[in-house]
């Protein structure tokens, strides 16, 4: 399904596989509910993603968070927001590998995926037909600052206030 | 007041433009119906019975007198010359055309203000004391905090698609007139009694519609500048665990009541714990930087006692009766604050045309700093009138059919859309709200009876806030006929009460009656001085359910005679 980040389109290294036997099948994912079981029989370096559903905590993720190269969260909804909270969770766990969201999320909400913490979004065939990347271009780059501190790369208002602040401050010396 | 600097400026103008682009995209195909909806709701922009309707924030419910004069053009270029100031202190516009819309955003974009959040399952306009910065009992003025939590909450990443929405107020006062007992999340700012420095009490988990609940607190003192970190981990905890498979059940009161109080705190102080609050709050300079626009206005100095005032009161009855009920103290010597009754006798509470806008608008430049608040009760208030200026404001107001002197009292009704506009209603809630005040036009039985507070809602999601009004009505529909459930003895103040059911639901036309015999049996109970509430609350409801089972009965004797 296709795959965007925020250059546009990409390639996805990765297979869905719904089998434990993995090994020499390159980069996959695996669901949750095979996890251990992946993880005991990959290969050496392979990388191993895992898709879960929304409704797994950060703590049931914790313990093999960092064996995972590639962490996809589930989107059952376009207005289930829970991968968004799930997201700064596991960033905030210190998961530095790829983190997807999957499902039909639509292009309004590319900048507060990516804000919370996705690097990608894989969405369905007839959903990207209908929204093409270059809606998705747009539409994250609608709002050019948020308020909220800590979300994204860019700086937030506060933090843009509070440096033209220290500018002022340091001018005035 | 708050002003836009240039980030405010550009964040609100970018809102636009993105509505525009996603209005476009609607139309050619690129976003469905289903995944438009939201995007419209999160701009205020409900379909209803007959159209649009377009709910604008008044945040904390403050604006300029400007901002005024643009609302009354806006009534006038875009809709049929009036609007509706709701509940929640915002302004709703019953006919726009959607291809209108982005004009009138940018239109409000000009004058500063937005429609961001008015609805939709995500944090909603921030409401506060509409006597923030009068009132003598304010330990500090609660709209720097609305404000600084209304940026924080706009377009916020990750808490824009929640459950259901979520409804903040803030009060400042010992004395609650902001409802918090009734929000998703009510802060009272306070000081700490040991060290004396400023914070806030958290409530969480209040709120009406159909399950109606009182908040509970879950944090007694929260230090002033954790604020936002605080919010973000209660807002996180329900967003990953507030019920998504029912919409009936996915308010964050759901949650609290499911798990219990303890638990709840239990999890949100173990996010909280996790989080690194330095780097989401707001420094201190920021905090400051917003309170500076809410310094007080340059009052002169005055006398405690207007001698002039005193005078004009004495000369004229009407105007002495319009200050008893329409005033209320300023904490500065020589000032009152001025509620505007929008409820005139006959007419839809809240409902205000484009020329009363103007009216309003050069009124609070001549005498209120060019400062208009709108009241949860659906009243104006100009909050800082010179008591000189009292009565030359009062006869300005009259020529405008705005000197309604009834603030608090039993035709100062609350009410929602019901039937006449909102696709969700049961039943019609205007008409009765304009049967019960001419039922009680008569100003010296209205002042008789005292402050009385009746909230009507046209079906159970009580956004008239039926629950909480000293006589709550609400309409519901029974084999197609509407049919009116009474409540007694709700509250939405700090010490908020849910009102208890009278007895079976009463036709339309017997709720002037109803409502006759309850104020009855209070006039013939109440102690000297003793106030609608406090009786209902010393005597219990059962005198009042004999007096309103007598009317049915009567009605059925009627009947069959
Ligand atoms: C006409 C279109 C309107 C619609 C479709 C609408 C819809 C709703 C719904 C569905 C609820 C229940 C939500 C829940 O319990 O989760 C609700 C509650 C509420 N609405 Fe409205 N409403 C409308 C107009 C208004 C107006 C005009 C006001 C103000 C006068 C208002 C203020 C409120 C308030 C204060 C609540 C209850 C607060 C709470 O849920 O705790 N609404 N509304
Ligand atoms: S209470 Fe019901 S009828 Fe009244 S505005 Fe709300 S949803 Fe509509």
């Amino acid at each position: 399904m296709p795959l965007l980040d925020r250059n546009g389109l990409a390639e996805d290294p990765f297979t869905r596989v719904e089998t434990t036997d993995i090994e020499g099948l390159g980069p996959v994912i695996v669901p949750w509910a095979h996890h251990e079981a992946a993880l005991a029989r990959r290969g050496d370096n392979q990388p191993v993603g895992v898709e879960i559903p929304n409704t797994v905590s950060v703590a049931e993720l914790r313990p093999v968070l960092d064996r995972f190269a590639l962490v996809a969260v589930q989107f059952p909804s376009f207005a289930d927001g829970r991968g968004f909270s799930l997201a700064r969770q596991i960033r905030r766990e210190g998961f530095a590998g790829t983190l997807r969201a999957a499902g039909p999320l639509i292009a309004d909400q590319f900048a507060d995926a990516l804000n919370c913490g996705f690097d990608q979004v894989e969405i369905p065939e007839d959903l990207a037909s209908r929204q093409p990347p270059e809606h998705w271009r747009r539409a994250l780059a609608a709002i050019s600052s948020i308020y909220q501190r800590g979300y994204g790369e860019g700086a937030s208002i506060l933090d843009q206030r509070r440096a033209a602040r220290l500018r002022e401050a340091s001018d005035g010396r | 007041m708050y002003r836009y600097d240039e980030f405010d400026e550009r964040f609100v103008r970018e809102r636009v433009a993105q509505f525009r682009d996603q209005v476009a995209r609607r139309l050619e195909g690129a976003l469905t119906e289903e995944e438009f909806r939201p995007l419209r709701l999160k701009n205020g922009l409900y379909l209803q019975l007959h159209a649009y309707m377009l709910r604008i924030a008044i945040p904390y419910g403050t604006l300029s007198s400007r901002q005024m004069r643009q609302l009354a053009m806006i009534a006038d270029r875009w809709d049929r010359g009036y609007g509706h100031f709701t509940t929640r202190q915002n302004i709703q516009f019953n006919w726009p055309k959607l291809r209108d819309v982005p004009d009138i955003l940018d239109a409000l974009a000009d004058v500063e203000m937005h429609c961001i959040q008015t609805s939709g399952n995500c944090i909603r306009n921030v409401t506060a004391d509409h006597f923030a910065g009068v009132a003598a009992d304010e330990v500090e003025d609660p709209r720097p905090t609305a404000e600084l939590i209304r940026q924080w909450s706009s377009l916020h990443p990750e808490f824009v698609w929640l459950p259901r929405k979520f409804k903040i107020a803030v009060t400042g006062a010992a004395h609650d007139r902001a409802a918090i007992r009734v929000h998703d999340i009510g802060l009272r700012i306070l000081r700490h009694p040991e060290t004396r420095e400023i914070g806030y009490e958290v409530i969480v988990g209040g709120g009406l519609g159909r399950t109606p609940m009182i908040g509970k607190v879950i944090r007694d003192f929260l230090p002033k500048e954790e604020l936002l970190a605080y919010l973000e981990a209660i807002m996180r905890v329900y967003n990953l665990e507030g019920r998504r498979d029912n919409k009936f059940k996915a308010r964050v009161k759901i949650l609290v009541h499911e798990i219990g109080t303890e638990e709840f705190i239990r999890r949100v102080e173990e996010e909280y714990a996790r989080l690194d609050g330095p780097s989401i709050n707001a420094d201190p300079e920021e905090v400051a930087r917003i309170a500076a626009y809410f310094a007080p206005p340059p009052y002169e100095t005055l006398p405690v006692r207007s001698h002039q005032l005193s005078v004009q009161r004495g000369l004229d009855p009407a105007f002495a009766r319009w200050v008893d009920t329409n005033t209320f103290p300023h904490r500065v010597a020589g000032y009152a604050a001025v509620t505007i009754s929008l409820k005139p006798v006959g007419r839809a509470p809240g409902d205000i045309t484009s020329d009363q806008m103007r009216v309003v608008a050069d009124l609070a430049d001549r005498y209120s700093f060019g400062e208009i608040r709108a009241t949860h009760s659906q009243n104006l208030v100009l909050a800082h009138v010179r008591q000189d200026d009292l009565h030359g404001l009062w006869q300005a107001l009259g020529e405008a059919d705005l000197a309604s002197a009834n603030v608090g009292l039993v035709t100062d009704i609350i009410a929602c859309p019901g039937l006449d506009y909102c696709a969700l209603a049961t039943a019609r809630s205007i008409p009765i709200a304009q049967a019960i005040s001419r039922r009680f036009q008569d100003p010296a039985r209205q002042r008789e009876i005292g402050p009385l507070q009746i909230k009507i809602s046209g079906c159970i999601n009580a956004c008239g806030h039926h629950h909480v009004g000293h006589i709550g009505i609400l309409g519901l529909e029974k084999k197609g006929i509407e049919n009116y459930q009474i409540t007694l003895g709700g509250d939405a103040t700090e010490t908020a009460a849910l009102g208890e059911r009278l007895g079976p639901g009463i036709d339309a036309d017997q709720v002037p009656d109803a409502i006759e015999r309850i104020v009855g049996v209070y006039l013939r109970e109440r102690t000297e001085g003793e106030e609608f509430i406090a009786t209902v609350r010393r005597i219990g409801l059962e005198p009042f359910k004999r007096a309103f089972e007598a009317q049915g009965a009567g009605e059925l004797a009627d009947a069959a005679a």
